[in-house]
């Protein structure tokens, strides 16, 4: 791996990693999102740090080069992502109806009473 | 309250049909209570149904068909009704319909009875296209419940309060609920019939099937929740 291209991955690792934590810190961000974009700041500089994990990652898998294997762990990364906000977007969804529809029943009875 | 049934009336933007559609049910049956659940609308949907004499249950903003129902099954059981009849604000469904669904309920013959235009001779037809859905979904569900339904997307429907205990769950299928809903009742042991009604064509024209897009996510999400309403398991807390 040139030095380059070690220096600028670990830069993203961590300025990612400190973003996160700042983000938590000011209450920007709630711990439980938090974890996976940690996960994420720590496996790039582990890979970026230990290049023979990375090479023995690209055999295991049968990719063709290291870079790729990086590019297919990212877009797994984002699948996974995007999955979780579906998933907090549908309960977010449920909890909204749920307000709301109380929300309009009370007003009806508040009036009857 | 007096009454032991309350008619749910969902509405969007129906100030032209609302007012015809409440005074004849009032007409008909003095001794029901009516309420319109306003979807979030626009115009003056809530004080024409006022005006006619219904109660009026108000979204804040626009949430869909299902929702509107589900908050009106909200309201009947929490105010302790013990029947529900449910029909469209647009006018469309003939009122005096809702003595024929309401009555097998009440004799105990079903749970609940879903009004069918197939099983009316003055019903209008729906289009060849529409038609060939209706099939698909009928045949979806007796290959899945067993159970032949004619009309599977009626919102023309009757039902005793231990359905109404599924219908306010929060698995009740909000988005759409038809067809998907005959698979879970079914499941759950309820006894589900049909009876004729009457019903008008839509004059307004502003009907979901107007727009293809729609039409095929309906499809999509119909055939989905109905395979997937059959293998799932359900669990309801007693009244």
């Amino acid at each position: 791996m040139p030095l380059e291209q070690k220096i600028t991955a670990i830069i993203i690792a961590v300025s990612i990693f400190f973003l996160i934590i700042e983000l938590v810190r000011r209450r920007k961000l709630r711990e439980e999102y938090s974890w996976l974009w940690l996960l994420t700041g720590t496996i790039l500089l582990v890979l970026t740090l230990e290049y023979q994990l990375l090479v023995w990652i690209t055999g295991l898998i049968g990719a063709a080069a290291p870079t790729s294997t990086l590019f297919f762990f990212a877009i797994i990364f984002l699948i996974l992502v995007c999955i979780q906000f579906s998933i907090r977007i549908s309960k977010l969804t449920d909890h909204v109806k749920n307000l709301s529809q109380e929300l309009t029943i009370l007003k009806t009875t508040r009036k009857e009473n | 309250m007096v009454s032991d049934t309350l008619v749910i009336i969902p509405a969007y933007n129906e100030e032209k049909a609302i007012s015809g559609v409440v005074s004849s049910i009032r007409k008909l049956y003095p001794e029901m209570d009516i309420v319109v659940v306003n979807d979030g609308s626009s115009d003056e949907t809530v004080v024409k149904a006022e005006d006619a004499g219904a109660i009026v249950l108000s979204h804040s903003f626009n949430m869909g068909y299902g929702i509107a129902l589900q908050t009106g099954y909200k309201y009947a059981f929490r105010r302790g009704y013990r029947f529900v009849v449910q029909i469209d604000g647009d006018g469309q469904h003939d009122p005096t319909g809702i003595k024929t669904v309401l009555d097998r309920v009440k004799d105990g013959y079903a749970d609940i009875v879903l009004g069918s235009r197939f099983l009316s001779d003055d019903s209008y037809k729906p289009s060849l296209l529409r038609l060939t859905g209706i099939r698909f979904f009928r045949f979806l569900i007796r290959f899945l419940s067993g159970k032949v339904i004619t009309d599977p997307t009626t919102g023309f429907q009757a039902m005793n309060r231990n359905v109404l205990n599924v219908f306010i769950q929060d698995f009740f299928p909000v988005d759409y609920p038809d067809a998907d809903v005959v698979i879970l009742l079914s499941g759950l042991g309820f006894k589900i019939s049909e009876a004729p009604v009457l019903m008008r064509p839509n004059l307004g024209g502003k009907s979901m099937h107007s727009n293809p897009m729609r039409v095929l996510y309906y499809i999509f999400k119909m055939t989905l929740s109905m395979f997937l309403t059959k293998i799932r398991k359900y669990s309801i807390p007693g009244n």
